[in-house]
């Protein structure tokens, strides 16, 4: 325990020391704040967004035991009448489930469609809070949650019009629901839905609580066999799970991204803070021939670590609550990737996040400087009074045997399966290869330097002799430059191979001119007469149809999507997206279906085997007959050929349409032409192939505008450690640039000597950096990407952009270096040789 | 070779203060002379003008020839690489050369290279007794050893004055004395001047002659003391 004499020694050396580095400590701070800051704000607007889903769940399932799920369009009400009965059963609660279109406008609205009576003792908050109650029983009645009135600007007694099918159902609004505030959604009486939006005889789920003493996993099990196909039994927050695994890679990855830029804002530290000591050096020597234990030492270097890890850290969460407030309000809670339509999340600061970022921002600090604090520790005292010690300080760094055994590791780590859904493995695959080079800096740096060609100015030759005989503080420089680069280059391959590869699949999946759907599959469809109207168009040469259907497979995961479509075995190669050769289908298999790469990933749907799709209530044999490849059905979807899936269901509606055209006709015409051809044509949406893909890639860039913010976030901390360090030893070698101008050098050569170095030093690091960036970007692609999203894609290496990335960064590293030698060239020479010991 | 005539300098600020007054010294190659001092008379300041790393108020400084206060800093640097050698309490051997490449520092810069700069360094390493140290790094040597080689790397370029700040003031006796041996030997063996800056007396014997800086300029040691 310190005594009060200690804390006033401590207080005295701590503010003498962020006196003397003010700049550098107030730098270090910063990029701990930031590192902080965009993980608090990503946690805190994925946490506030799923907390609304949460509460959206729990709303629509209130306080139910146990929920039966199916397909999207809903199973046999009848099933109803089974759980009524069952004497274990206490409340049955059905309901219908859509997303209608909000007439003129392009938002939705789920809606559900309850029985009053039952709703009321499981799910209170469907219930009105405000107008009638006995409005839920009539069927132009309906009740909107606070946060739908809000966006659709609905008061009681207005009226809500909704696309059902092609056509407009018109509604009034009776007034607002009793819980659900902060998601978009509507409780109406159970008949009108079935009967509005086509599901007579149909429900989509049926809420249960059980008697008093029934166990619900032992109900559910014993009910689950007798099932239909394709509907399941499960806790309610089965479903929260489902809807949130859809989203939770792109969370984990965007916080992925955070602690990345936290790391680097260690490193900063790190580089300030082995760059003090070395300055220190000779004053730490001092204290402890004065008396100073190592432990007290080692302890004063990772205090002044900590304190800049919780200022750091305490700015970063007060940034991080504002950037969080910003970004919501201008890009949504899903930052534009589109997972959490509907959802209005309100910013609620969850304590143990706050704490837990505050916490990783003073360890990131504190880790930062403990190879430092041991450093200081360990120097001997006499040799550390000498001046021209420095690179001792570092040279035990040099040896290469612990990052060498980090890449083996990170090798083992890549070929390990996801955890629980996440490339958990190859995260840490990353983590060890990116530690690994940093471990092995030193070692890299004295190799590279040692081969690089000497230039024949004095100068440039002065500053490689200083480099090759200082590789320790070369890699403490640029550990933060080498984190930051890697960063950036293995995102940018990784986003070019992903957007190239999204061109080319949209480029495949979009061969015809026209493509039109319906504005919601829930409630609207393409009738087989509307069909034939659209065929018969002038200047349309073909139509193909598809009908979309979602079946439930897991109950613990979002339902995947079926694609019903005229579909020959012999075409499929052609026509599909296909990531293999297609698997010839034996004598006497099942019909084939083609799967998309997340079924492989989630559900082992591999090519050659025989599976089992829950079809009409009933599981359908398939013979997978071939992988495709999908960028938008992460869920997992398959494709049948329509006749086989008409066969089983005897449905001919279609949800979707694309057309070629005739020779000579103009697809504008055929747009138009097919609105007016339809009753309620005007509703769908039809689109040109040019306009869906500019659409579809607008999306993508939108989805990593928020990484893009990291990766500058993230080069601005690994210039700014450059700078530091730079600036740190241009002052512990003030000696040595006194002496140069003592010999003769002048003011420009000094600083041509210095941006020697710097360009040097930066060439080397981004070097190192983009050979580390490209192997990380391996894994991105083929083992974190595949892992969280289940896509593949082609490797496309943006190699100009890269240069020009490269450049650029060595270009402002020596101007870094540069500004940092003004300091220098500032320093009276003769006041600097004078300086010793 | 060197003339310095009627040299003042003053420090201006809240506390002004004249330094230098009236300070008058001639010397020609293969002088060797020592200057003492009280501490803060300016002896220091002295050799600092003369290496034009400062500026006098009064008076003039030639070396060869040229006169200090007509030249820029550009020039200045340039004098001083090619005329000026310079030995420093504290050595100041840059740590990341070899000893070698530390010796050839001054023949780079003034535009040696090839066979004639590795002759030259050779040659002055041997004068200094270090010839089989010349790839040895500064880390490896005593403090008596990195003195022979700032004496070494003052003298490679064949300067015409050299200065020694207390070039013995971090050495024991015994190496002190066969450093000022070596140094004297050295310039005056080169043709050089030399002008030895210290606090000891029995330093300052080794050279030709002792001055006295005082508040009234340079004086023999012992004239009227």
């Amino acid at each position: 325990m310190l005594r009060t004499a200690d804390v006033s020694d401590w207080r005295a050396v701590l503010s003498g020391a962020f006196a003397q580095n003010r700049l550098r400590t107030a730098i270090a701070v910063l990029a701990i704040a930031l590192g902080v800051a965009l993980g608090f704000a990503v946690q805190l607007i994925n946490g506030s967004a799923v907390d609304a889903l949460a509460q959206g769940v729990r709303t629509v399932s209130g306080d139910a035991d146990l929920v039966v799920r199916g397909p999207r369009s809903g199973f046999d009400e009848a099933l109803f009448v089974r759980f009524a009965r069952d004497p274990e059963v206490a409340v049955a609660s059905p309901a219908v489930e859509v997303e209608a279109r909000v007439a003129g406008r392009n938002d939705a609205l789920r809606i559900v469609g309850l029985d009053l009576f039952r709703a009321a003792a499981i799910q209170p908050g469907l219930v009105a809070e405000t107008g009638s109650g006995l409005d839920m029983l009539r069927p132009d009645a309906i009740f909107l949650s606070a946060a739908a009135r809000a966006a659709f600007g609905l008061a009681p007694g207005d009226t809500i019009a909704l696309q059902v099918g092609l056509v407009d159902a018109r509604l009034r609004v009776a007034g607002q629901l009793a819980g659900a505030a902060g998601e978009r959604i509507a409780a109406m009486d159970i008949a009108g839905a079935q009967a509005l939006f086509g599901r007579l005889g149909r429900l989509t789920r049926i809420d249960l609580r059980l008697s008093e003493g029934v166990d619900p996993r032992r109900f559910a099990e014993r009910h689950a066999a007798a099932l239909p196909a394709g509907v399941a039994i499960d806790r309610p927050d089965a479903s929260l799970r489902a809807t949130e695994s859809v989203s939770r890679s792109y969370r984990v990855n965007l916080n992925v991204l955070a602690l990345v830029a936290l790391f680097t804002g260690g490193l900063l530290v790190s580089s300030t803070q082995a760059l003090g000591v070395v300055r220190r050096r000779a004053q730490f020597a001092l204290l402890r021939v004065l008396g100073v234990t190592r432990g007290r030492l080692a302890r004063l270097v990772a205090l002044e670590g900590a304190l800049i890890g919780a200022a750091g850290a305490t700015l970063g969460v007060v940034a991080g609550y504002a950037i969080a407030r910003i970004a919501v309000r201008f890009a949504g809670s899903d930052l534009g990737a589109g997972f959490f339509r509907g959802v209005e999340p309100s910013l609620a600061v969850d304590p143990w996040a706050l704490a837990t970022f505050f916490l990783l921002g003073v360890v990131a600090a504190l880790g930062g400087s403990l190879v430092p604090a041991r450093e200081a520790a360990r120097a001997a005292p006499a040799r550390a009074l000498k001046a021209g010690d420095e690179e001792t300080a570092l040279s035990r760094m040099r040896s290469p045997a612990a990052g060498l055994a980090l890449f083996v590791l990170g090798a083992l780590l890549v070929g390990l399966p996801p955890v629980d859904g996440l490339p958990i493995a190859g995260y840490a695959a990353i983590a060890c290869l990116l530690a690994g080079t940093l471990l092995a800096m030193p070692w890299i740096a004295g190799m590279a330097l040692a081969r690089a060609p000497v230039p024949r100015s004095p100068p440039s030759a002065l500053a490689f002799a200083q480099l090759r005989g200082a590789p320790g503080q070369v890699a403490v420089s640029l550990a933060a430059i080498v984190a930051a680069v890697s960063l950036v280059v293995s995102m940018a391959i990784m986003v070019q191979s992903f957007r190239s590869s999204l061109d080319a699949w949209l480029a495949r999946v979009l061969p015809a001119e026209v493509y039109f759907r319906v504005p919601s599959a829930d409630t609207a469809f393409i009738a087989p007469a509307d069909r034939a109207r659209i065929e018969a168009l002038p200047g349309v040469a073909r139509v193909e149809f598809l009908r979309e259907e979602l079946l439930l497979l897991d109950a613990a995961r979002p339902r995947v999507v079926l694609l019903a479509r005229p579909l020959a075995e012999a075409d499929a190669a052609a026509r599909l997206p296909l990531v293999d050769a297609p698997v010839a289908r034996p004598a006497g298999a099942p019909p084939p279906v083609w799967v998309n790469e997340a079924m492989v990933d989630l559900y082992g749907f591999r090519a050659g085997r025989v599976v089992a799709l829950p079809i009409a209530g009933r599981e359908v044999p398939f013979f997978v007959a071939g992988v495709w490849r999908d960028y938008g059905r992460p869920q997992g979807a398959v494709q049948v050929d329509e006749a086989t899936f008409v066969a089983l269901t005897g449905e001919r509606n279609a949800t979707n349409g694309a057309v070629w055209l005739a020779s000579g006709a103009s697809a504008a015409n055929v747009r138009d032409a097919i609105r007016a051809a339809v009753p309620g044509g005007e509703r769908l949406e039809v689109a040109l192939p040019g306009e869906i893909r500019a659409l579809s890639l607008a999306a993508f860039d939108r989805t990593f505008a928020v990484t893009y913010a990291l990766e500058l976030a993230a080069v601005a901390i690994g210039l700014f450690g450059l700078s530091s360090a730079f600036g740190a030893l241009v002052v512990a070698r003030r000696r040595e640039f006194g002496v140069l101008r003592h010999l003769g050098m002048t003011r420009r050569q000094v600083g041509a000597m210095l941006a020697t170095e710097g360009a040097a030093t930066a060439a080397l690091g981004v070097g190192v950096g983009t050979v580390l960036g490209a192997a990380i970007s391996l894994i991105l692609v083929y083992v974190v990407n595949r892992q969280s999203f289940h896509w593949g894609m082609e490797l496309d290496v943006p190699w100009v952009n890269l240069a020009l990335f490269g450049l650029a960064v060595v270009a402002l590293a020596t101007l870094t270096a540069m500004l940092s030698g003004r300091q220098a060239m500032g320093v009276d020479a003769v006041r600097a040789v004078k300086e010793d010991w | 070779m060197l003339s310095i005539r009627a040299l003042g300098k003053r420090y201006t600020g809240p506390r002004e203060r004249t330094v230098l007054a009236g300070v008058d010294l001639e010397l020609a190659a293969g002088d060797y002379v020592a200057i003492m001092g009280e501490s803060g008379v300016g002896k220091s300041t002295l050799l600092n003008l003369v290496a034009g790393l400062d500026r006098a108020d009064e008076g003039s400084i030639r070396i060869g020839g040229a006169e200090l206060s007509s030249l820029d800093d550009d020039a200045l640097t340039v004098l001083r690489r090619e005329r000026l050698g310079f030995v420093f309490q504290a050595f100041h051997v840059l740590p990341y050369l070899s000893l070698a490449a530390n010796v050839a520092l001054p023949l780079a810069l003034v535009g040696v290279g090839g066979d004639e700069r590795e002759r030259r360094v050779a040659e002055m390493l041997a004068a200094v007794g270090l010839a089989d140290r010349a790839a040895s790094f500064p880390r490896e040597l005593s403090g008596g050893e990195l003195q022979r080689v700032a004496i070494a790397r003052a003298l490679v370029h064949r300067p015409m004055l050299v200065l020694a700040d207390e070039p013995t003031g971090n050495l024991d006796p015994e190496s002190a004395s066969a450093i000022l041996a070596l140094l004297r030997d050295q310039v005056k063996g080169r043709g050089a001047a030399g002008i030895l800056v210290t606090h000891s007396l029995a330093a300052a014997r080794s050279a030709d002659r002792v001055l006295l800086l005082t508040r009234e300029g340079l004086r023999a040691h012992g004239d009227g003391s």
